[in-house]
């Protein structure tokens, strides 16, 4: 990108981010965050970050957005949908203060940071070959990282537990309730039936091209979570209840699949998630293949949340 | 200097979000706000990247790579932090944090009883 194009796309950026930080309303603000996620997407383009931009698309500004709009529409009626008060004055010149600081106080620092900047790309490169994959970002991700990428994987399931924990005691172990009230022929279910076959292909193209090319079992994941969701929005399937042992198995088969292959590698090459030579591209992709149902099934089930409706029937 | 332009973007985003964190209320506009600081971050990673750009790659593919995965689990801190607010909401009926709400919330508490 050049000048004119990027200084157009951060005056967007950022008045709509003002626009969602003095927005009265929240549905207004949360629509503006969706938009931004998108525009934010332009930006790490600009920045050749092209998986960043997947990523952001898929889950900053799709599911984030998703999310974000459930919550605006079940906390409707409890006097939430304007901010009515604000801050006094005093708050509100202390905190314009706080922000101007800070901002001056990054500005100065981006300034000063290291020029030739320091770089591990040369030593990606020079070992990309190694790893028998040609996209450098899942090479990261899977090989030099994979050790971040695991725990990842597992923080997920973390967040999923405390969000179950947060359950009524009544509605511990049963389905989250995320269907909406919709017309059998209207449109949502026409579309849940037509998009899901579609997104499940588009899903495992883009896993499958992740390994050369911009892609990988995040956004699949991703894109397979939402066809889900889509589904069960439109009342065509309900979502399996928290207690089932099925469901407990999918969640946790990616993670255990990739913590085997660590060990693995601990016994034939001498360290936790090492792949042995030659069959580093095999174990990699074994890895995405079994992550990425995994990934789906928890950024699914944070969105839909914890189960709530005491007196439906297990 | 391209990069650097959205650097100072960035810059701007934090202190933008920062303000909203302190000045609502409400405290699904203060996940909002701290979403937008929390992109902020990330851009300055990126810029960051960008500027370890060797002949071949655009970016140095590290931050690249640790910005998936944080971003990944910034959505997941943010489902709990709506699943908790959700929580609240259904136990308290009211969620707002400022004085005046939690007033009105004593008044009708005292009416009650």
């Amino acid at each position: 990108m050049n000048g004119a194009p990027t200084l157009a796309l951060i005056a967007l950026i950022l008045g709509l981010a003002l626009w969602i930080v003095l927005a009265r309303e929240t549905f207004a603000a949360v629509a503006g965050f969706i938009a931004y996620g998108l525009l934010l997407t332009l930006a790490w383009v600009g920045l050749s970050a092209v998986d960043v931009a997947m990523t952001e698309a898929a889950i900053g500004a799709g599911l984030t957005g998703a999310l974000l709009i459930g919550a605006a529409s079940r906390l409707r009626g409890g006097g939430y949908a304007e901010v009515r008060t604000r801050r006094g004055l005093a708050v509100r010149v202390l905190a314009i203060v706080a922000s101007v600081g800070v901002t001056a106080v990054l500005v100065v620092c981006l300034g000063m940071l290291p020029e030739p900047s320091p770089t591990l790309a040369p030593l990606v490169a020079d070992n990309l070959a190694a790893t028998g994959v040609g996209n450098p970002i899942t090479a990261v991700l899977l090989a030099f990282r994979a050790m971040d990428t695991l725990l990842e994987a597992i923080v997920l399931l973390f967040a999923l537990i405390a969000v179950w924990s947060l359950t009524p005691d009544a509605a511990w172990g049963q389905r989250p309730d995320i269907s909406h009230d919709v017309h059998p022929q209207g449109v949502l279910a026409y579309v849940a039936r037509v998009l899901p076959p579609i997104g499940i292909v588009i899903a495992v193209y883009i896993l499958w091209v992740g390994a050369d090319a911009p892609g990988g079992k995040f956004q699949g994941a991703t894109i397979l979570a939402s066809m889900w969701l889509l589904v069960m929005m439109a009342g065509l399937a309900r979502a399996p209840p928290v207690g089932s042992t099925g469901l407990r198995a999918w969640l946790v088969a990616g993670p255990l699949v990739f913590v085997a292959i660590g060990l693995y590698g601990a016994w034939a090459a001498g360290a936790f998630l090492a792949y042995p030579d030659g069959v580093a591209k095999p174990l990699i992709v074994v890895i995405e293949i079994a992550l990425m149902p995994s990934l789906a099934v928890t950024l699914a089930l944070l969105l839909a949340g914890a189960p709530r409706n005491a007196e439906a029937a297990p | 200097m391209n990069e650097m332009w959205l650097g100072y973007c960035a810059a701007g985003l934090i202190g933008i979000g920062l303000y909203g964190l302190i000045v609502n209320p409400q405290p699904l506009h203060k996940i909002l706000a701290f979403n937008i600081i929390g992109t902020g971050v990330f851009l300055v990673c990126a810029v960051v990247a960008r500027r370890g750009a060797v002949p071949g790659m655009g970016g140095d593919p590290v931050p690249q790579a640790l910005l998936i995965t944080a971003i990944v689990v910034a959505f997941a801190a943010s489902a709990l932090a709506v699943a908790l607010l959700v929580r609240l909401f259904e136990v308290e009926g009211s969620t707002s944090l400022d004085e005046e709400g939690a007033s009105a919330k004593a008044d009708r508490d005292e009416r009650r009883a």
